[in-house]
Protein backbone atom coordinates (compact mmCIF):
# COMPACT_ATOMS: atom_id res chain seq x y z
CA UNK A 1 0.00 0.00 0.00
CA UNK A 2 2.99 2.46 -0.47
CA UNK A 3 0.39 4.56 -2.95
CA UNK A 4 -1.97 5.20 -0.21
CA UNK A 5 -0.70 9.06 0.34
CA UNK A 6 -2.27 10.06 3.91
CA UNK A 7 -2.12 13.11 6.68
CA UNK A 8 0.72 10.85 8.50
CA UNK A 9 2.85 11.14 5.26
CA UNK A 10 2.52 15.02 5.51
CA UNK A 11 3.21 15.22 8.76
CA UNK A 12 6.10 13.33 8.49
CA UNK A 13 7.25 15.68 5.93
CA UNK A 14 6.32 18.99 8.03
CA UNK A 15 8.13 17.31 10.80
CA UNK A 16 11.15 17.05 8.90
CA UNK A 17 11.10 20.43 7.30
CA UNK A 18 10.61 21.86 11.10
CA UNK A 19 13.53 20.06 12.80
CA UNK A 20 15.91 21.14 9.94
CA UNK A 21 14.53 24.63 10.73
CA UNK A 22 15.46 24.44 14.03
CA UNK A 23 18.22 22.96 13.44
CA UNK A 24 19.39 25.61 10.90
CA UNK A 25 18.12 28.51 13.79
CA UNK A 26 20.10 27.12 16.47
CA UNK A 27 23.68 26.27 14.31
CA UNK A 28 23.94 29.49 12.06
CA UNK A 29 25.61 32.27 13.13
CA UNK A 30 25.11 34.91 10.04
CA UNK A 31 21.52 36.38 10.87
CA UNK A 32 20.72 36.16 7.14
CA UNK A 33 20.71 32.10 7.78
CA UNK A 34 18.67 32.19 10.34
CA UNK A 35 16.16 33.95 8.79
CA UNK A 36 16.17 31.26 6.64
CA UNK A 37 15.47 29.08 9.07
CA UNK A 38 12.67 30.68 10.34
CA UNK A 39 11.43 31.03 7.17
CA UNK A 40 11.41 26.79 7.40
CA UNK A 41 9.92 26.66 10.14
CA UNK A 42 6.89 29.03 9.16
CA UNK A 43 6.75 26.57 6.01
CA UNK A 44 6.42 23.26 8.32
CA UNK A 45 3.78 25.03 10.40
CA UNK A 46 1.50 26.29 7.47
CA UNK A 47 2.04 22.50 5.60
CA UNK A 48 0.75 20.83 8.77
CA UNK A 49 -2.80 23.31 9.14
CA UNK A 50 -3.05 22.79 5.54
CA UNK A 51 -3.22 18.84 5.63
CA UNK A 52 -5.03 18.65 8.59
CA UNK A 53 -7.56 20.91 6.85
CA UNK A 54 -7.62 18.17 4.15
CA UNK A 55 -7.90 15.32 6.23
CA UNK A 56 -9.59 16.52 9.30
CA UNK A 57 -11.46 19.27 9.04
CA UNK A 58 -12.51 19.10 5.58
CA UNK A 59 -13.19 22.52 5.45
CA UNK A 60 -10.74 26.00 4.29
CA UNK A 61 -10.40 26.79 8.23
CA UNK A 62 -6.76 25.62 7.96
CA UNK A 63 -6.40 27.03 4.42
CA UNK A 64 -7.03 30.42 5.83
CA UNK A 65 -4.96 30.38 8.94
CA UNK A 66 -1.57 29.28 5.98
CA UNK A 67 -2.96 32.06 4.42
CA UNK A 68 -2.03 34.29 7.61
CA UNK A 69 1.02 32.51 8.00
CA UNK A 70 2.01 33.24 4.64
CA UNK A 71 1.04 37.11 5.31
CA UNK A 72 3.20 36.98 8.45
CA UNK A 73 5.78 35.64 6.89
CA UNK A 74 6.23 37.66 4.40
CA UNK A 75 6.19 40.58 7.13
CA UNK A 76 8.62 39.28 9.09
CA UNK A 77 11.19 39.29 6.26
CA UNK A 78 10.69 42.55 5.63
CA UNK A 79 10.72 44.03 8.78
CA UNK A 80 13.92 41.58 10.15
CA UNK A 81 15.78 42.20 7.28
CA UNK A 82 15.49 45.78 7.95
CA UNK A 83 16.82 45.35 10.57
CA UNK A 84 19.47 43.26 9.50
CA UNK A 85 20.80 46.25 7.40
CA UNK A 86 20.75 48.31 10.21
CA UNK A 87 22.65 45.89 12.21
CA UNK A 88 25.00 45.28 9.06
CA UNK A 89 25.41 49.33 9.05
CA UNK A 90 26.65 49.92 13.05
CA UNK A 91 27.96 46.60 13.32
CA UNK A 92 29.90 45.84 9.82
CA UNK A 93 28.82 42.31 10.69
CA UNK A 94 25.93 40.06 10.72
CA UNK A 95 27.43 37.58 12.84
CA UNK A 96 24.69 37.37 15.89
CA UNK A 97 28.20 36.53 18.32
CA UNK A 98 29.59 39.97 16.91
CA UNK A 99 26.31 41.90 17.75
CA UNK A 100 26.50 42.20 21.71
CA UNK A 101 26.36 45.71 22.34
CA UNK A 102 22.66 47.56 22.25
CA UNK A 103 24.40 50.94 22.38
CA UNK A 104 26.79 52.30 20.06
CA UNK B 1 -5.20 6.88 -5.57
CA UNK B 2 -3.02 5.98 -8.22
CA UNK B 3 1.00 5.03 -8.47
CA UNK B 4 2.01 7.76 -10.51
CA UNK B 5 -0.05 10.68 -8.31
CA UNK B 6 2.31 8.89 -5.33
CA UNK B 7 5.54 9.21 -7.42
CA UNK B 8 4.76 13.14 -7.54
CA UNK B 9 4.40 12.95 -3.67
CA UNK B 10 7.19 11.30 -2.87
CA UNK B 11 9.31 13.54 -5.50
CA UNK B 12 8.04 16.29 -4.02
CA UNK B 13 8.55 15.29 -0.65
CA UNK B 14 12.12 14.42 -1.32
CA UNK B 15 12.83 17.80 -3.03
CA UNK B 16 11.45 19.65 0.14
CA UNK B 17 13.49 17.66 2.71
CA UNK B 18 16.78 17.27 0.41
CA UNK B 19 16.73 21.58 -0.32
CA UNK B 20 16.08 22.14 3.64
CA UNK B 21 19.00 20.26 4.17
CA UNK B 22 20.95 22.10 1.50
CA UNK B 23 19.47 25.32 3.61
CA UNK B 24 21.21 24.27 6.88
CA UNK B 25 24.28 22.48 5.82
CA UNK B 26 25.50 24.23 3.02
CA UNK B 27 28.99 26.10 3.10
CA UNK B 28 28.08 29.14 1.24
CA UNK B 29 25.01 31.46 2.42
CA UNK B 30 24.64 32.12 -1.54
CA UNK B 31 24.12 27.73 -1.84
CA UNK B 32 21.69 27.94 1.26
CA UNK B 33 19.26 30.89 -0.46
CA UNK B 34 19.15 28.66 -3.12
CA UNK B 35 18.13 25.79 -1.94
CA UNK B 36 15.34 27.24 -0.33
CA UNK B 37 14.11 28.40 -3.16
CA UNK B 38 13.91 24.59 -3.38
CA UNK B 39 12.12 23.88 -0.39
CA UNK B 40 9.71 26.65 -1.20
CA UNK B 41 8.67 25.41 -4.43
CA UNK B 42 8.31 21.37 -3.31
CA UNK B 43 5.91 22.98 -0.67
CA UNK B 44 3.79 25.12 -3.13
CA UNK B 45 3.93 21.69 -5.19
CA UNK B 46 2.62 19.99 -1.72
CA UNK B 47 -0.15 22.58 -1.12
CA UNK B 48 -1.23 21.85 -5.05
CA UNK B 49 -0.84 18.10 -4.40
CA UNK B 50 -3.30 17.96 -1.84
CA UNK B 51 -5.99 21.09 -3.60
CA UNK B 52 -5.00 23.72 -2.26
CA UNK B 53 -4.05 25.40 -5.35
CA UNK B 54 -4.54 28.89 -4.44
CA UNK B 55 -1.82 28.72 -1.46
CA UNK B 56 0.20 26.75 -3.94
CA UNK B 57 0.27 30.01 -6.24
CA UNK B 58 0.37 32.46 -2.89
CA UNK B 59 3.22 30.19 -2.17
CA UNK B 60 5.06 31.04 -5.12
CA UNK B 61 4.21 34.66 -5.26
CA UNK B 62 4.47 35.43 -2.10
CA UNK B 63 7.81 33.50 -1.24
CA UNK B 64 9.62 32.60 -4.10
CA UNK B 65 8.88 36.10 -5.36
CA UNK B 66 8.90 38.22 -2.68
CA UNK B 67 10.75 36.73 0.44
CA UNK B 68 13.46 34.66 -1.37
CA UNK B 69 14.07 37.91 -3.43
CA UNK B 70 14.30 40.33 -0.28
CA UNK B 71 16.77 37.59 1.53
CA UNK B 72 19.05 37.60 -1.56
CA UNK B 73 19.09 41.28 -1.69
CA UNK B 74 20.45 41.04 2.19
CA UNK B 75 22.30 38.80 1.18
CA UNK B 76 24.20 40.77 -1.33
CA UNK B 77 23.96 43.81 0.70
CA UNK B 78 25.64 42.65 3.89
CA UNK B 79 28.93 40.98 1.80
CA UNK B 80 31.41 42.39 0.22
CA UNK B 81 31.98 41.70 -3.53
CA UNK B 82 34.99 39.96 -3.45
CA UNK B 83 35.16 38.79 -0.03
CA UNK B 84 36.40 35.37 0.15
CA UNK B 85 35.47 34.59 3.60
CA UNK B 86 31.93 33.34 3.62
CA UNK B 87 30.04 33.75 6.92
CA UNK B 88 28.22 31.01 7.03
CA UNK B 89 29.83 29.37 9.71
CA UNK B 90 27.70 26.66 12.02
CA UNK B 91 28.00 26.65 15.80
CA UNK B 92 26.89 24.44 18.49
CA UNK B 93 25.96 21.45 16.62
CA UNK B 94 27.25 18.79 19.33
CA UNK B 95 24.64 20.42 21.26
CA UNK B 96 21.90 21.19 18.43
CA UNK B 97 22.27 17.75 16.50
CA UNK B 98 21.10 15.39 19.19
CA UNK B 99 18.38 17.66 20.61
CA UNK B 100 16.80 18.12 17.33
CA UNK B 101 17.49 14.73 16.34
CA UNK B 102 15.66 13.86 19.61
CA UNK B 103 12.49 16.44 18.99
CA UNK B 104 12.35 15.08 15.14
CA UNK B 105 11.80 11.53 17.02
CA UNK B 106 9.72 12.68 18.89
CA UNK B 107 7.53 14.05 16.60
CA UNK B 108 7.68 11.41 13.90
CA UNK B 109 6.27 9.38 16.53
CA UNK B 110 3.18 11.44 17.21
CA UNK B 111 2.53 11.78 13.45
CA UNK B 112 2.46 8.36 13.67
CA UNK B 113 0.78 6.60 16.46
CA UNK B 114 -2.29 9.58 17.47
CA UNK B 115 -5.37 7.95 15.95
CA UNK B 116 -6.20 10.70 13.91
CA UNK B 117 -10.12 11.17 13.14
CA UNK B 118 -9.31 11.37 9.02
CA UNK B 119 -12.15 11.81 6.86
CA UNK B 120 -11.92 11.03 2.91
CA UNK B 121 -11.19 14.44 1.28
CA UNK B 122 -11.55 14.65 -2.72
CA UNK B 123 -8.56 16.53 -4.07
CA UNK B 124 -10.71 19.77 -5.24
CA UNK B 125 -9.85 23.06 -6.22
CA UNK B 126 -10.84 25.02 -3.36
CA UNK B 127 -10.33 28.74 -4.37
CA UNK B 128 -13.82 29.41 -4.46
CA UNK B 129 -14.72 28.41 -0.79
CA UNK B 130 -11.52 30.02 0.39
CA UNK B 131 -12.70 33.54 -1.05
CA UNK B 132 -16.07 33.28 0.52
CA UNK B 133 -14.27 31.78 3.97
CA UNK B 134 -12.15 35.30 3.90
CA UNK B 135 -14.60 37.64 2.86
CA UNK B 136 -17.58 36.15 5.49
CA UNK B 137 -16.34 34.54 8.41
CA UNK B 138 -12.60 35.76 8.21
CA UNK B 139 -13.17 39.06 7.12
CA UNK B 140 -12.04 41.10 10.50
CA UNK B 141 -8.44 39.07 10.30
CA UNK B 142 -8.09 39.64 6.95
CA UNK B 143 -8.76 43.69 7.27
CA UNK B 144 -6.27 43.10 10.46
CA UNK B 145 -3.68 41.35 8.17
CA UNK B 146 -4.24 44.13 5.46
CA UNK B 147 -3.03 46.82 8.19
CA UNK B 148 -0.57 45.11 9.47
CA UNK B 149 0.90 44.34 6.16
CA UNK B 150 0.82 48.62 5.74
CA UNK B 151 2.45 49.03 8.88
CA UNK B 152 5.83 46.30 8.50
CA UNK B 153 5.94 48.66 4.61
CA UNK B 154 6.23 51.85 7.12
CA UNK B 155 8.32 50.05 9.73
CA UNK B 156 10.96 48.17 7.02
CA UNK B 157 11.61 51.20 5.29
CA UNK B 158 12.39 53.52 8.38
CA UNK B 159 14.36 51.18 9.60
CA UNK B 160 16.39 50.75 6.49
CA UNK B 161 16.52 54.55 5.56
CA UNK B 162 17.63 55.65 8.72
CA UNK B 163 20.58 52.54 8.16
CA UNK B 164 20.89 54.08 4.63
CA UNK B 165 21.49 57.65 6.26
CA UNK B 166 23.67 56.40 9.23
CA UNK B 167 25.74 55.33 6.25
CA UNK B 168 26.74 59.04 5.07
CA UNK B 169 28.41 59.53 8.23
CA UNK B 170 31.94 60.47 8.32
CA UNK B 171 32.78 57.84 11.32
CA UNK B 172 31.48 55.04 8.84
CA UNK B 173 32.85 55.68 6.18
CA UNK B 174 36.59 54.14 7.29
Amino acid sequence: MWHEIGLTHYLVVAAALFVIGLYTVATRRNLVAVLMGVELIFNAAALNFVAFSHWVEGAVGGQVFALFVIVIAATEAAVALAIVLAIWRNFRSIDVADTTELRQ
Amino acid sequence: MSPAAAVVFYALAAAVVISALGVALARSIVTSALSLLGTLGGVAGLYLWIGADFLGIAQILIYVGGVLVLVLFAILMTHRIGDSRLTNLSAGVTVAAPSTIALGALLMKAALKTPWPVTEAAAAPTTARLGDALLDEWLLPFEVASLVLLLALVGAMVIARRAAHQKTRPADVA
